[in-house]
């Protein structure tokens, strides 16, 4: 699919961000991810996690090292990467399709085109019944729904999800873990996925890196091994239960005393 | 429905007792006429002289109205100016506390005199006393974006003009319409005030603001208090024709409009 098959996805070198003269957010990040590759970060509060996120989809530069993605700048790459923020971020005028829609339509997709990938998205993530609705009158879920819906509609290669199940329960979360890996199986995109949650790290991801603060650095990386495609008897095995202890300790490590 | 049908009868039934009220207090203190007539006689003043208070009532709407729209208009102007940096918004805001602070009182009398007593200089007063509610709500509904909403839009390469139509103007609605609620009600006090300065010589052309000071001056109070009715009926008109826009708009997706139906 890309010009240039033998690039990472993403390549960080010997990034660091500090904000005026504080103490540096994050210091000499090095992360190199592989194309469709899901890489979770994992970490306490102040490690510079959503900051590195956010270094990756060009919303802010580093204050030094270099970011590439698909061998090209934050700010170049956009085209293919779409970004989910933990609110759903959904304009509130907007019905659930036109929602959807505002990728495509601020990316001047022809219209016969948008309506189609409409069609297909909102039977995709389940959300057909809804499609006139406003954000106001769905659950939690559902307007993640709609959000991951939005970001997939532009065909991006790359997913940036900034902790998008923080806020919902864990009923929810665990489903929506399970549609975002179905969806990724079919579509085949690259995901960086920040998060609180151990066992939802451990449940979606390739690879786990775990940020420690002050400054923020890689700490600890774990690789999974889990079978694909991952389901519910998946969270009940002996393996997952092994690695979710073994990072959950991990992360106690970097929490300062 | 029903609810709000005893809405209306609640509201009827203060109404009739506050006429009920202002009866008694004329039997027990015996009042002179030309101090408080009796609401039958000002029901008869206003059936009386009904043409000539349409016609006056006729002239402030058309006055405020006007003042209004254009107030509208250039507020959201103003506002749009204002949203592009801080920067601007430091160097003009204090212009626009001015704006508000300039007692009107004061200034009707130089606007008369610049621009002769009329129809254009009252409509000018009613526009310079309700611009600042449109541009200070306006300014706050276009700066108040969702940092990341903001963001998402970057994300997918919009343009500055796509940042403000498809985010920020739609995100400003509903505080246009809370600036518009405001600036309804001191548009038509700006156009009476207006009137009153304006002043003499002008039978059959002066709006309610004129036609008050007549009525006082020649004692016709039931008169003059039908002009009071006609001037709050006014107001009310506007606020509740905004109002219904504001619902129409915005039921669908915003808070402030639902408040009716969930009552």
């Amino acid at each position: 699919m890309s010009a240039n098959g033998d690039v990472p996805e993403i390549e960080i070198v010997g990034v660091t961000k500090r904000y005026g003269d504080a103490r540096a957010v994050l210091e000499s990040i090095n992360v190199v991810i592989e194309k469709q590759e899901f890489v979770s970060i994992i970490g306490p509060s102040g490690c510079g996690k959503s900051t590195l996120l956010k270094l990756i989809a060009g919303l802010t530069s580093p204050s030094s090292g270099t970011i590439c993605v698909d061998g090209m700048t934050p700010l170049n790459a956009r085209e293919t990467v779409s970004f989910v923020f933990q609110d759903a971020t959904l304009l509130p005028w907007r019905t659930v399709k036109e929602n959807i829609c505002l990728g495509m339509e601020l990316e001047r997709v022809p219209k016969g085109r948008r309506e189609k990938e409409i069609a297909m998205l909102l039977e995709l993530v389940g959300l057909k019944p809804v499609s006139g609705a406003h954000p106001r009158e769905l659950s939690g879920g559902m307007k993640m729904r709609v959000s991951i819906a939005r970001a997939l509609a532009t065909h991006p290669r790359v997913m940036l999800l900034d902790e998008p199940f923080a806020a919902l329960d864990e009923m929810t979360r665990d489903r929506l873990n399970e549609e975002i890996l179905r969806l990724r199986a079919e579509q085949r995109w690259t995901a960086v996925f920040v998060t609180h949650s151990v066992p939802e790290a451990v449940f979606l991801s390739d690879r786990i890196l775990v940020l420690a603060p002050n400054p923020g650095r890689v700490h600890a990386e774990f690789r999974v091994d889990l079978p694909m495609p991952r389901t519910s008897a998946v969270r009940r095995s002996k393996e997952f239960d092994a690695l979710t202890s073994l990072v959950a300790h991990t992360l106690r490590e970097t929490i300062p005393q | 429905m029903k609810q709000r049908t005893i809405t209306v009868l609640n509201a009827l039934a203060v109404f009739a007792a506050f006429l009920f009220l202002w009866q008694i207090v004329l039997w027990i203190f015996h009042v002179p006429r030309f101090m408080l007539p009796s609401p039958y006689a000002v029901a008869l003043a206003v059936v009386a002289r009904f043409p000539s208070l349409m016609n006056a009532l006729a002239i402030t709407a058309e006055e405020s109205a006007g003042g209004l729209i254009a107030s509208i208009v250039a507020g959201v102007l103003v506002a749009l100016v204002f949203a592009q940096s801080r920067w601007v918004r430091k160097m003009l805001y204090p212009y626009t506390l001015l704006l508000q602070t300039v007692p009107i009182i004061a200034i009707a009398p130089l606007i008369l005199m610049w621009m002769g007593a009329g129809i254009p200089a009252v409509t000018l007063i009613a526009f310079i006393i309700s611009l600042a509610p449109i541009i200070a709500n306006t300014t706050q509904g276009l700066i108040s974006v969702d940092e990341n909403l903001v963001h998402l839009f970057l994300m997918h390469n919009a343009s500055s003009r796509q940042i403000l139509f498809k985010l920020r103007l739609p995100n400003a609605i509903p505080n246009l319409f809370a600036g518009m609620r405001i600036a309804s009600g001191i548009a038509v006090i700006g156009a009476i005030t207006g009137e009153l300065f304006a002043g003499s010589g002008r039978v059959g052309e002066g709006g309610l603001g004129y036609s008050i000071l007549y009525a006082s001056s020649q004692l016709q109070t039931e008169y003059l208090f039908a002009l009071v009715l006609a001037a709050t009926v006014l107001g009310f008109g506007f606020l509740f024709l905004i109002m219904f826009l504001e619902w129409y708009f915005l039921h669908k997706w915003h808070e402030s409009a639902r408040v009716t139906e969930t009552e």
